[in-house]
This record gives structure tokens, C-alpha cells and sequence, in this order.
């Protein structure tokens, strides 16, 4: 187990120096952050040779790379070209995001794996079908429709939440936008819950549970949804990157100040330090993520042995 | 056996012959592929191909022909969108902004005082064209790696295993505002690329696994021991064999890359004025809500719609292909 998990670790390092590294060029290659800083006007040449030397620009893409990474393992994660630290951004934003996405997570795990597994015991039949045409509704509607719609409804037509989120984000106020976040990958997970439920559902093993005398209940949690869930938390772990960087939309929407507005934010303003440090923070967690998932299956499946 | 009305399916007279040995029934299954068998195939008189007997299920299907109706209509708009709206989607008049309907003008008006139907019935093309285009790409690209990384192995396989890995840590909407807030064009172009680049590694993944699993039937050791080579192989017993769970991921993310351009577009990278988009025409009108609802419903509805109609066909099109689910 131990070896397995140094083993993974290992082999996350080249894909998050290629990710980081894919962004650093689009972000640093890609536009002049130094003729942003300046907008429509042409900076003064020496002005701009001395910005360009401090933000350590005037080197190879190469090196800029390795610098930077450098300072973010020694945590310093840079300033944002309007004076701010991209750490005290960080601080301020990752704790709404982090809370959103907890939201997130639960509703589309708890709604989905439920809706899964009924429409999954009842195959064919009329919740079946329901469940069915609800979840290819659900992901046909993008996420930045059905949030200005559930907004219009819910919080300005018939008044139930506040229309926006206030500066704090309260756990009650982000159940809204939690859900409008996680509406599509519920839709996914009730379908992969659904199929795997039907399939196992006339496994050997749910055959010898029923024949020994198990009560229902017990069969289809204990055997028959255990097994089913594996491909499930496959699908929610590395949904997890995907609900964050997702949360640009919704976060526009529903105007909470968190990793998604900031990175909207730097991107729109080409602030390229406050990009770079989002999105590294942002890859980390994604594959944190899949290692978790990994070794997750170990305990949803005693087949499964890590050598 | 009746002859099939129309003469659209070359492998029928093969197919008729059936039983002759591996080779030819895997070469039979290559050239049935084109699914446009006009004649009523008779159940149990000679066996059906894969695709054969998977056109003879989706016909039945109400979800496969609604979902390729909704999709031959869109086509046809996308091409043609003057057939059923005749106006100027970019001939506005300020003074009736967000006007209700009127006669002529079934949708009302937008804050520019463009007319919603027109703008609606024009943004077909440009969510077809992306939508198509990318898919095209990223099959393409994605099936080609996916399937020489399934069939050779070694360090191409764990080199394109470790790229599509890198490409899978970038969450796609952050990855289109990075890689599109730099571009200035106003083409759907720089949008179809970078739908390609994040999309291929999804079909790549699929069609290693695809052909993994065709690559261990017995007809390729069959056809390898007669002396078949790389190529041959490849290209007439694996392809044919391992090529229908990509075209449903394909049919699928069609779907959902049209979601993704609307997305990008109302973020405000993807495609730009004065190009007519759904996504734009959402993100206008997602700020005056609550005076004009009816200028986001529409756009929002035929974007919905659309993506419904992908996903649909893709789910259709799995249920007839698996044959485990049967």
C-alpha cells in the first residue's frame, strides 16, 4: 500500500509539471502582460525593461517556469500586478470555492447515487424512464442557463433565497448555486449509478445474498450498492476538478468573490501571477483528487489489492 | 430475400454469402458500415452484422428518429437559416428594444432591438458548425492516436497515456479562458482548435481501450498467421470492429461541445460579435432578466434543445450498438 502510494506519487509529478507548464505558456507566452499592464496606451521602453526585470520576464519561457515553481514550493505565490499577494487572494477566495464545491459534492453524490438506484432496481419501468429523460434534460441545459433561470425563479420571482450571495457565503445561502453547480454531474451520476446497479443486479454474488436468507434491504446496500459505486467515486473524484473550474460560471452568476471570480478576474485583467497561482493550486487538487479515488477503491472493493 | 429499394448498401450482395471462414466475415463487417439499408431484413435467415442489426433497431427506436429529425432540421437551418427567417439578424431598430412580440415577429425584440427570432434561427449555424467541426477534429485526432497507442503499446502507448494525462488536469472551461481571452479573431476557428486540443484525449482514451479489446479476438491472430500485416490488420479487421464506441463518445461530446463554445461565448472568449451565437445572445440578455425574459428563453431553448437532440442520438445509437444492455 505504501509503495503503491509512492509509486502514484511519483507519476503525478510529470503530469503536473506538464499541466502547470501547458497554462505558464498560454498565460505568459500567449499575451504580453506587460503591455496589459499599460492598456491602450504604448509603455514608455525603459519602463517597461525595469517591470519586465522585476517580474523576472526577461528571461527564457524556460527559466521564467522554473523560477516560478521554485517560489511557489517556497510558498510564495507572487504579487498580482495590482499590488496584492496572490496568497492573501488566495485566502480569501479558495475558502468560499471550497465550500461551494462541499455543496456541490454532496447533492450530486446523495441526489445521484438515490435517483440511481431506484431508477436501476425498476428498469423499465415508469421512475425508470422519469429519472431517464430528467437527467438528459438536466445535461442538455448548460449550467450558465439553468443558474439565471433557478435564479430568476427562486430568488427573484418567487423570493425564497437572496438573488446574490453575500460577501460571507453562509453554508444556507450557497445551497442554491451548489446546486446549480453540481446539476450536470448529477445527471452523470445518476446514470452511472443506474447502469452499474442494473448490471450488477443480476450478479452471482446478489443471487447467493438473496438465497442465504438476507433481508432485501441489506442485499442491495450492503452487496449490491457497494459494488456498484466504484465507477461512481471514479466519476466524483475527478469531477472535482472540473466542479471547480466549473465554478467560474457559477460563481459569476450567483457573484461569490472565489477562485473562479479571481481567476475570471486575472484572466480578463491578463494578471498573469494571480492565474498561474490559481490554476497550480487548482492541478494540485485535481490530482490529490484521483489519488484519493485510487486508493478509495481498495476500500469499496477487498478484491482490489495495492502491491 | 427481397432486394433492398435502394442500391445504397455495396455489401449486401457479401453479407448475402455469410459463412466463409474469420476473414471473410471480418471483411464482411467492414463494408456494411454505411447503415443505409433500404430494404426490410428478414430475422433469422442469415446473421446480421453488428451494424446491420443495429440499424434495424434504431429505426424502431421513437428516441433515435425523433433526435435525427430535430438534427436534420437544425442542418438544414444552419445551411440555409433564410429558408424560415428571411430578415437581417444584424438589422436592429433601437427603438423597439425589448419590445415584446408582434406580428412578423413571433419572438419580440432584443435590448439592441434585433429581432429574436431572426437572431435565433441564424445562431444555429454557428453552434452547428463548431459543434461538427470540433467533433470532426477530435475524433479524428483522438481515434487515430488512441488507436495506434491500443494496437502497438509500448512507449507510445505510456507517452500518449502521460500526455492525455496532462491534458485531463486542466479543467476546460479555465483552460478556454486562458488559451481564447489572447485570440482577437472573430472566426469560429480559434474555438473549434481549442475544443480540439482538450477534446481529443477523451476519444483517444476510448478508442485504446477499443481496440485493445478487438486486437485479442481470435480473427487478428487468424488473419496475423496468414500472413496479414500491421496495416492490413489494422485497417480491415481492428477499425471496423473497435470504431463504433467512439462514434457514440463522438455523437455524445458533439452535444456537449456545443454547450462548451455557448459556455466560452458567454464568458465572453468564444466566438464574438458580429458573429450570431446562441451563447452571445444568452449573455446579453442574461442581465435584463427580469424586465425581458423572453430574450433569454428563446436562444436558451433552441441552445438546449440542440444538445438534447446530440445526446439523444448518442444514447439511441449506444443502446443499439451494445449488446450487453440488450
Amino acid at each position: 500500500m505504501g509503495r503503491y502510494v509512492i509509486r502514484r506519487l511519483l507519476q503525478m509529478i510529470p503530469v503536473f509539471i506538464g499541466s502547470t507548464f501547458l497554462i505558464f505558456v498560454m498565460v505568459y507566452a500567449l499575451g504580453d502582460p506587460v503591455a496589459a499592464l499599460f492598456g491602450d496606451r504604448a509603455p514608455d521602453p525603459a519602463t517597461a525593461a525595469q517591470i519586465r526585470r522585476d517580474l523576472y520576464l526577461d528571461h527564457p519561457l524556460w527559466q521564467q517556469y522554473l523560477h516560478y515553481m521554485g517560489q511557489i514550493f517556497q510558498g510564495n505565490f507572487g504579487t498580482a500586478f495590482d499590488g496584492e499577494s496572490v496568497l492573501s487572494l488566495m485566502a480569501g477566495a479558495w475558502p468560499l470555492t471550497l465550500r461551494l464545491t462541499i455543496v456541490a459534492i454532496v447533492v450530486e453524490a446523495v441526489v445521484g447515487v438515490v435517483l440511481g438506484l431506484l431508477s436501476g432496481l425498476r428498469r423499465g419501468r415508469t421512475v425508470d424512464s422519469g429519472v431517464l429523460v430528467l437527467t438528459l434534460i438536466v445535461v442538455s441545459v448548460p449550467t450558465f442557463v439553468s443558474g439565471y433561470v433557478l435564479q430568476y425563479l427562486f430568488g427573484v420571482r418567487w423570493n425564497v433565497v437572496p438573488p446574490s450571495v453575500s460577501p460571507g457565503a453562509p453554508l444556507n445561502q450557497l445551497i442554491l448555486p451548489g446546486i446549480v453547480l453540481a446539476l450536470v454531474s448529477l445527471a452523470y451520476v445518476t446514470r452511472l449509478t443506474r447502469t452499474s446497479v442494473a448490471e450488477n443486479h443480476r450478479a452471482d454474488y446478489v443471487r447467493t445474498a438473496t438465497a442465504k436468507g438476507l433481508p432485501r434491504h441489506t442485499v442491495v446496500v450492503r452487496h449490491l450498492l457497494r459494488n456498484s459505486l466504484i465507477p461512481v467515486v471514479t466519476f466524483i473524484g475527478t469531477d472535482i476538478g472540473a466542479l471547480m473550474g466549473g465554478a467560474i460560471v457559477t460563481e459569476r452568476i450567483f457573484n461569490i468573490h472565489g477562485v473562479g471570480y479571481q481567476l475570471y478576474q486575472g484572466i480578463v485583467r491578463q494578471n498573469s501571477p494571480t492565474v498561474v497561482g490559481f490554476v497550480t493550486v487548482l492541478v494540485i487538487v485535481f490530482l490529490l483528487a484521483n489519488l484519493l479515488v485510487d486508493l478509495l477503491y481498495a476500500v469499496l472493493d477487498p478484491r482490489i489489492r495495492y502491491a | 430475400m427481397p432486394e433492398p429499394s435502394s442500391a445504397q448498401n455495396p455489401g449486401e450482395a457479401v453479407g448475402n454469402a455469410g459463412a466463409g471462414g474469420t476473414m471473410d466475415l471480418a471483411a464482411t463487417e467492414a463494408e456494411t458500415l454505411v447503415p443505409g439499408r433500404g430494404g426490410e431484413p428478414d430475422p433469422g435467415d442469415r446473421p446480421r452484422s453488428l451494424w446491420s442489426d443495429a440499424w434495424h433497431d434504431l429505426r424502431r427506436n421513437p428516441v433515435f428518429v425523433i433526435s435525427a429529425l430535430i438534427i436534420v432540421f437544425l442542418v438544414v437551418i444552419a445551411i440555409w437559416p433564410q429558408s424560415i427567417a428571411s430578415g437581417n439578424p444584424l438589422a436592429c431598430d433601437i427603438n423597439k428594444s425589448q419590445d415584446g412580440p408582434a406580428p412578423g415577429h413571433p419572438f419580440g425584440y432584443d435590448t439592441q432591438g434585433c429581432d429574436v427570432y431572426t437572431r435565433t434561427v441564424h445562431g444555429a449555424r454557428a453552434s452547428i458548425t463548431v459543434g461538427v467541426c470540433a467533433t470532426a477534429g477530435a475524433a479524428l485526432l483522438g481515434g487515430l492516436l488512441g488507436a495506434l497507442a491500443g494496437f502497438f503499446g509500448g512507449w507510445w502507448d505510456a507517452l500518449l497515456s502521460r500526455i492525455s494525462d496532462v491534458f485531463f488536469g486542466i479543467p476546460i472551461i479555465l483552460g478556454g479562458l486562458v488559451f481564447l481571452s489572447v485570440v482577437t479573431s472573430t472566426t469560429v476557428w480559434p474555438v473549434v482548435g481549442f475544443i480540439v486540443l482538450l477534446g481529443w484525449p477523451q476519444i483517444a482514451r476510448i478508442a485504446r481501450g477499443s481496440v485493445l479489446t478487438a486486437k485479442q479476438n481470435d480473427y487478428v491472430l487468424a488473419a496475423r498467421a496468414l500472413g496479414a500485416g500491421s496495416t492490413r490488420i489494422l485497417l480491415r479487421h481492428i477499425l471496423p470492429n473497435a470504431v463504433a464506441p467512439v462514434i457514440v463518445v463522438a455523437t455524445i461530446a458533439l452535444g456537449t461541445y456545443i454547450s462548451l463554445e455557448a459556455t466560452l461565448s458567454f464568458l465572453g472568449v468564444g466566438l464574438r460579435p458580429p458573429t450570431v451565437s446562441w451563447g452571445i445572445d444568452i449573455s446579453s440578455a442574461s442581465t435584463q432578466i427580469r424586465d425581458a425574459p423572453h430574450m433569454l428563453l428563446w436562444p436558451a431553448g433552441a441552445l438546449s434543445v440542440t444538445v438534447l437532440a446530440f445526446i439523444m442520438l448518442g444514447d439511441a445509437v449506444r443502446d443499439a450498438l451494445d449488446p450487453k444492455l440488450r
